[in-house]
Parts: structure tokens; sequence; C-alpha cells
């Protein structure tokens, strides 16, 4: 242990259910410096940080604060520590005033009374050192997210004042709000705390963080200082793959077809969700979508099939102008999605194998048309023989099947309505690899038949196999476009590795 | 400038001052201190027990007990005093078995994570259930104490009174703008009504407050109960059924949300003077059903959840604009 380290902890260990989630990390934060904790999701992030703060307990390791051996078992005990926290929205309490939120549960009394008048001078003095100018008599929502986390800050360091934990404290600011916050967060640098900040943004990491470090799987892939770690370097470290190696075989047939565009996209964009962009896709092609996570890959997705609205652009099917304001009108005009979260938003775990399946095809028809029980039982047969859904019961509730075919009974629900552009969103995570080279043919198989796909992934080699084109996706903005023979793994990786403003 | 959180307060004084007005000028004999006297001495019992379901909303709760509440209390006194036991100490023992039950409550909701609605209409019937255990007549009471309690007042002019119960509203009314005001208790009430999942995490401790939070709201139901037996001189189990409902439209009418986090005790008194203003014109007018005080009470809180909604809207978009403005 270095003797400038503020925050240190070796070793640390945590199992949920048996699983290992934390395996042996190292953590190092000094004193005066904003460190970065970078991995994909299921890295451990989160994890280490609610045990670093006091939220979780841990299953072994070491934790030191300023030298001092420490154990806190609960965030308040962090907190008298000085290990304060500042969660992503959940932190303060809109409906009381600033200064009731600056004090809550330690209001200066006099008499057993609340002294009213020193809080609120006291709230003032406070904000002022942080260069905000928030009425402390005004109720919390009043103001902007922005000036609210700021405040939360606050809060969280006159309470703790020695290590400050951000998770992802920039979701949902923009550009300048963004600017704003970090002025605050070099200020505290300077007065030597020790940050930690979680972020998907990596242009923000090369703008604010001294050091970071990535976790992976739940283990510590290193540590660095951040100037001498070239973009590069950081997303390899985070995607866990060296750049030389892992050339993904390329199915020979995913060529651009020569075909129309069916689907224009045009400058659509969401504000603070994805920046504009333009997309044109044919019947015969697979478009995959690669960039981190938190890059916009599920915006554009969700833009794509309605769930969010746009608030520019203009799409276009068969060149006339649609408005997909909602999944519905998405339906209607041939589209079907397949989403990532397939346990909360795909399946219905209760129902059979067969309800599931013609889900979406009964939702197009309408409640008053319902499909008969022998089409029903047609479609269902039909899909689980060509996906090989097994078992092959139909009637089986569908939470007992394991996830790929949970996947494949998802995949057939949208192949039932014959859609014309097919979204699929992660569709080969969490199932074991035989489901997996299945559902990579069946995405094949489509596009020779004339569909039109969209497919979002983290495999990069997968994205390489079956892609006719690869859009790269970095810091909310489509960055690039490769095709045919530039789809390759490690062209990818780099276009990743692109600041999202630049392109 | 007014703040947007205190628009439905200064409402409601507006439409207070605006009705009484309007009374005044069809009946100009209700513009006097004795009119303004009855009016709080007769609504005394239900201002008391709406300063404790301020609370209760305003954490985000309910308490459907209190009605029952206040049967059981005067029931109680009524036949402890008829078996000879001083006024006073019956008076203390009842507002320990209210505040009690209140506690208990309190304590059930928090530790078995149910809904306050739920715990407390199970309260209600209990408390109903137990007064009809007691005695289900109606126990006349008469006491020198009490005598002398209800000979208290504070002369105002013009024949008018303040009576002693109207004192002790008006004395609840003033705990409860302190206690909501200027102690770590009220705004950690305001912080439940807020979140209580953020309360938690700012350190609020959620079990104490709840505890305290009903039992308050037990006392005021006591206290509101004793007020009622003093009111009335007598005990009766059947009595004041539903006035948990008037109370909550009270607190509602006098501004405060009904999902809780927002509003004042002192709209709460407001809102029990609106609707007793609309009995005494009734009086007055001689003609009209009284049931045209639940019709308006109805329309009034119609009105005020209307309003709050959109104080809440507007709010919302105007943060949004000093977002996009770069406020």
């Amino acid at each position: 242990m270095t003797h400038d380290a503020l925050l240190s902890a070796q070793g640390i260990d945590k199992s949920f259910f048996g699983v290992k989630v934390l395996d042996g990390v190292d953590f190092t934060l000094r004193a005066g410096e904003i460190h970065a904790l970078l991995g994909e999701n299921g890295a451990g992030k989160s994890t280490l940080v609610k045990i670093l703060t006091g939220a979780y307990r841990r299953d072994a390791g070491q934790m030191h604060l300023a030298g001092a051996e420490v154990e806190p078992r609960s965030v308040a005990e962090a907190q008298n520590l000085g290990i304060g926290t500042v969660y992503q929205e959940v932190n303060l309490l809109d409906n009381l005033t600033v200064a009731e939120n600056l004090y809550l549960g330690r209001q200066p009394r006099w008499m057993g009374l609340t002294d009213r008048r020193r809080m609120r001078a006291d709230a003032h003095e406070l904000l002022a050192r942080y260069h905000v100018t928030a009425d402390p008599d005004e109720t919390l929502a009043h103001y902007p997210v922005a000036v609210r986390q700021i405040i939360a800050i606050a809060r969280a360091v006159d309470l703790s004042g020695k290590v400050l934990f951000l998770d992802e404290p920039t979701a949902s600011l923009d550009a300048r709000e963004v600017q704003s916050l970090f002025d605050v967060l070099h200020q505290l640098r300077q007065q030597g705390l020790g940050i930690v900040i979680i972020t998907h943004f990596l242009d923000q990491v090369y703008q604010i963080a001294d050091r970071v470090t990535v976790l992976r799987n739940g283990r510590m892939v290193g540590s660095r200082a951040i100037s001498e770690l070239p973009r590069r370097d950081l997303v390899s470290m985070m995607l866990g793959r060296e750049l030389a190696e892992a050339t993904g075989h390329r199915d020979p047939d995913a060529t651009e077809p020569d075909t129309a565009a069916a689907f224009k996209f045009e400058n659509y964009g969401k504000r603070g969700s994805i920046a504009p962009f333009d997309l044109a896709i044919r019947p015969g092609e697979v478009v995959g979508i690669a960039g981190l996570l938190g890059s916009g890959r599920t915006e554009t997705a969700r833009l794509l099939f309605g769930i969010d609205r746009p608030d520019s652009g203009q799409a276009t099917v068969d060149d006339h102008p649609v408005s997909l304001h909602s999944p519905e009108e998405a339906i209607a005009h041939g589209f079907g999605m397949c989403p990532e979260e397939r346990k909360s938003d795909g399946i219905v775990g209760d129902l059979s194998v067969r309800q599931n399946i013609v889900l979406a095809l009964q939702a197009t028809r309408g409640w008053a048309r319902p499909i008969p029980r022998r089409e029903a039982d047609a479609l269902a047969t039909q899909y689980i023989q060509a996906l090989d859904i097994r078992p092959p019961d139909p009637d089986r509730p569908i939470k007992f099947l394991s996830g790929g075919n949970q996947q494949k009974a998802i995949l057939a629900r949208w192949l039932a309505t014959e859609p014309r552009l097919l979204i699929l969103d992660e569709p080969t995570r969490g199932i074991d690899i035989g489901a997996h080279a299945e559902i990579i043919n069946l995405i094949g198989k489509l596009r020779a038949e004339g569909m039109a796909l969209v497919v979002i992934s983290s495999e990069i080699e997968e994205l390489v196999a079956f892609s006719t084109r690869v859009i790269v996706l970095s810091d909310r903005h489509h960055v690039r476009e490769l095709k045919g023979a530039e789809i390759t793994a490690e062209a990818i990786v780099e276009a990743m590795a692109v600041p999202g403003e630049a392109a | 400038m007014i703040r947007a959180r205190n628009l439905p307060f200064v409402a409601t004084v507006l439409i207070f001052l605006i009705a009484y007005g309007l009374c005044a000028l069809q009946f100009p004999n209700m513009l006097s201190f004795r009119v303004v006297g009855n009016l709080l001495t007769d609504n005394a019992f239900l201002g008391i027990a709406a300063v404790g379901m301020t609370f209760v909303i305003l954490s985000g709760g309910i308490d459907l007990s209190v009605g029952s509440v206040i049967a059981f209390t005067s029931v109680f006194v009524a036949v402890l005093i008829r078996a000879g036991v001083h006024p006073a100490l019956a008076f203390g023992l009842a507002l320990i078995v209210s505040t009690g039950f209140g506690a208990l409550m309190g304590l059930t909701i928090h530790a078995l994570k149910m809904p306050a609605f739920v715990v407390t209409l199970a309260g209600m019937f209990l408390a109903r259930g137990a007064a009809f255990l007691i005695s289900t007549d109606s126990v006349p009471i008469s006491h020198e104490f009490l005598k002398t309690l209800k000979g208290l007042f504070i002369q105002l002019p013009d024949k008018g009174k303040l009576s002693f119960l109207a004192i002790v509203m008006l004395l609840a009314f003033a705990l409860g703008v302190v206690l909501a005001h200027r102690t770590r208790f009220g705004a950690n009430v305001y912080a439940l009504g807020g979140s209580e999942q953020s309360a938690e995490l700012m350190g609020v401790p959620l079990r104490r407050t709840m505890i305290q939070l009903y039992a308050f709201s037990g006392f005021m139901a006591g206290l509101a109960g004793l007020a009622y037996t003093l009111y009335t001189s007598a005990g009766y189990s059947l009595a004041t059924v539903g006035v948990e409902l008037d109370a909550i439209a009270a607190v509602v009418v006098g501004g405060t949300l009904l999902t809780g986090g927002s509003g004042l005790v002192l709209g709460t008194l407001f809102g029990v003077l609106i609707q007793g203003l609309i009995q005494t014109y009734i009086v007055f007018d001689g003609t009209l059903s009284s049931w045209w005080t639940k019709i308006v009470v109805g329309l009034l809180l119609f009105a005020f959840i209307v309003l709050q909604r959109l104080i809440l809207l507007i709010s919302e978009r105007r943060a949004a604009m000093r977002s996009a403005a770069g406020e």
C-alpha cells in the first residue's frame, strides 16, 4: 500500500447465491484524484461500489481508509467514516426545500426547535462554495436535475468529506451541465477529496479522470493513469480481447443486396438519448450495430421500434413518410423487435410456449378476432419444429425453458407476424453455445429469404460473421459504417474508440 | 411572490374569505364574533382530529381509525366518570390509551410493511368494537369539573365567546404548526411523504418516525374525543361515524397533497372552517337540506385535487424550461 492511498481495497470477494461476482479485486484511490471505474454490464462495478460504500458486506478481502482498516456495515456508517455516495437519481427529496435537503436529520437547533434562520444561512454559505445560486427556501423540484445533482454532492461531501462516489452522475445531463458538474469535481479534487466516478461515457473519462480501473467479469483488468492509456487500449481492456487476435469468420453470403432501401430514417434522433442519424435498410440485409454499453445501441433500437419518440427526423417505409410513435404503429408497418431484457420485456413466464408464440400475431389482429386454437396449435408446432425449440411441448409454461429456447420462442413470436424488418437486441446473450449457433444460422436464413434485419450485439465476432453492414456507435453517435471487407473485429473495435463528438 | 407549493393554501384562504363575504352579503348577521365563535366551537373536535390527520397525510399515509377512536374515547371517559373516577384522571387515561393505540398501528404498518390504509381500517373496526363492548347506550355525564371547563371562555366583542373547546383547537393547531415546521420530526414526516426510499437513504429513522406519527394522530383523535364528550356531555359508541373522512376532506381542501409531501397545517384549519361555514349558511338559510354540505365539500375536494395536479404539471414544465434555457 502506497502512503498516499486514501481508500484501498485488496482481494475483495463477493458471491451471490454461489455465483462469484467479485473475485480478488484490488482498488486504490488516492487523495486528490478523480478515478473512473469502468466495465461492461456484469463486470461487478456496482457490487464493488456497494461494498466500498457499506451497502453490501464483502465475503473476503481488506479495506483501508487513510491507512486504518475499516469495515463499514451500513451506508450511514460509511458516511460517518468519510465515504459519501451520490446515487443516480434517488438521492434527494424533491418536495423539501433546498436547505431541508442539505440538512435533513442534522438541522441546527435552538432550544429543541429547528433554527430555520441559521439553516438558511448555512445552506447559502455551503452552496456559494459550489457557485450555485439556489434559494435555500425554494422547493428542490423547482431546480433542474443538474443543480439537484450539485446539491446532492454538496450534501454528501458535507456529511462525509474524504471520499465521494458518483454513480453515473452525467446520465441525464446535457453537455453544458456536465461541464459545470466537472468544474465542481475539479474544485473538490483540489481540496484533496478522492472521487470515484462510474460512467459509460469514454469522452468524459478522458476529460475528467486522472486514473481508471477496469473490471471485467468480476476481476480487475488493470488500473492505469489516463494519460498513459490510449483510447484504443482502454476499449480492449473493457472488451477483453487483444486487437490482433479474433478475426471472426464471415459468412460469405453476407454481402450487400442490390435492392432498394425499404426503410429509411433521416436525421432521426432524440435529445439526451441518441444523436440524429441516417439509416437506410434494404430487404435481405443484416445491419449490425456495435458499440460499448451506454453508447446508444439499445436507444437506437427503441427509437426504430417506436418505443421512444424521436424529436427530430423522418422515417419512410417504401418511400412513404410514416410516423413511428408507438410499437403499435411500427408493427403495423411490418416491424418486429426482440428486446434485450428477455425476462422482463420479452417472455410472459406463466403463459405456455404456444401462447407466447401467438402473442404478437394476436396483438396485430386485435382482441375481437381471437386466433382459433387449431391455428395457434399449427403455428406453435411449425415454429417449435423450425427453430428446434426444446422440449417440443407447446403447453409448457415458457419460464421452465432454458434461455436459448426462450429466445427462440420470442423469435418465433415475431416470425409468426411475418415482419419485413426485424430488430434483435442482443439475441444471443445468456444462451448456450448450441442455441447460439442456431440463432446465428437463423439470422442468415432470414436474410437469404429477403427479410431486413437490424441486430445489436456486444459479441463482435458474431457481428462480423453475419452482418452485411456494421454501424458503430460511440458516445451516443453513429460514428462509422463498415461495409463488406471492411468488417473485421479490429476495425469495429477501432471505431468504437472514436470519440462520439468527432464523428 | 407566492411559492408554487403555497398556492393551494392561498387558494383555500381566498375561497374561505370570498365564501364568507358572500354569506355576509346575504345574511349580514353572519359577520359577527358570535357566529365566528360558534363556528370554532362547533367544529373543535373535527379540527383537532384533522391536525393529526394532516401529519399522517403529509407522510403519504392515512388514518381511518379517527372516527372510531373519538367514539371509543367518549364512551370510555363517560363510563369512567359515571363510575366515579375524576374527569381529569379519566381524560389522562383516555389520552394514554388512544396514543398507545396509534403507536401500535404505526409499529404494525412499519413492521409488517403493510399499507396504512389496511392497518388503520382494522384499527377502525377494533376501536368501534371496543366502544360497543364498553356500552351500547348513550352515557350522559355531568360533573362540576366539566361544567367549570365548559364555563371557561375568552370574551370577544359583540357578545361573542371564544369557548374552551375553540381555544383547545387553536392550541392544537399551534402545536401542529410548530411540530411540522420547527422540529426534525416534522421534517421527517415531509420527507416520508416525498419518497420513503430517498428518506431512508438520507438517514430518516423510518420505524421511529412511523410510530411517532401514528401515536400523534391517535393522541389528537383522543383529544378530539374528549372535546366531543365535553361538547355533547355524553359518550355514545355510535357517534362520529365517518368523521375521519370529514377530517381527510378538511386536510385536502386545506391544500395538502393527498399523496403526501406537500401542504401546511394551517391550511387544514381553513379546510375545517370552510366545512363549518357551509353548515352555518345552511342553518341561516333554513330551507336547504344539510346534505348540501357534503355536495359542496365533494365539489371542493375535486377542485383541489385538480388544482394540485395542475400546479405540479406547471412547475415540472417550468423546471424543464429552466433547464433548457440554461438558467
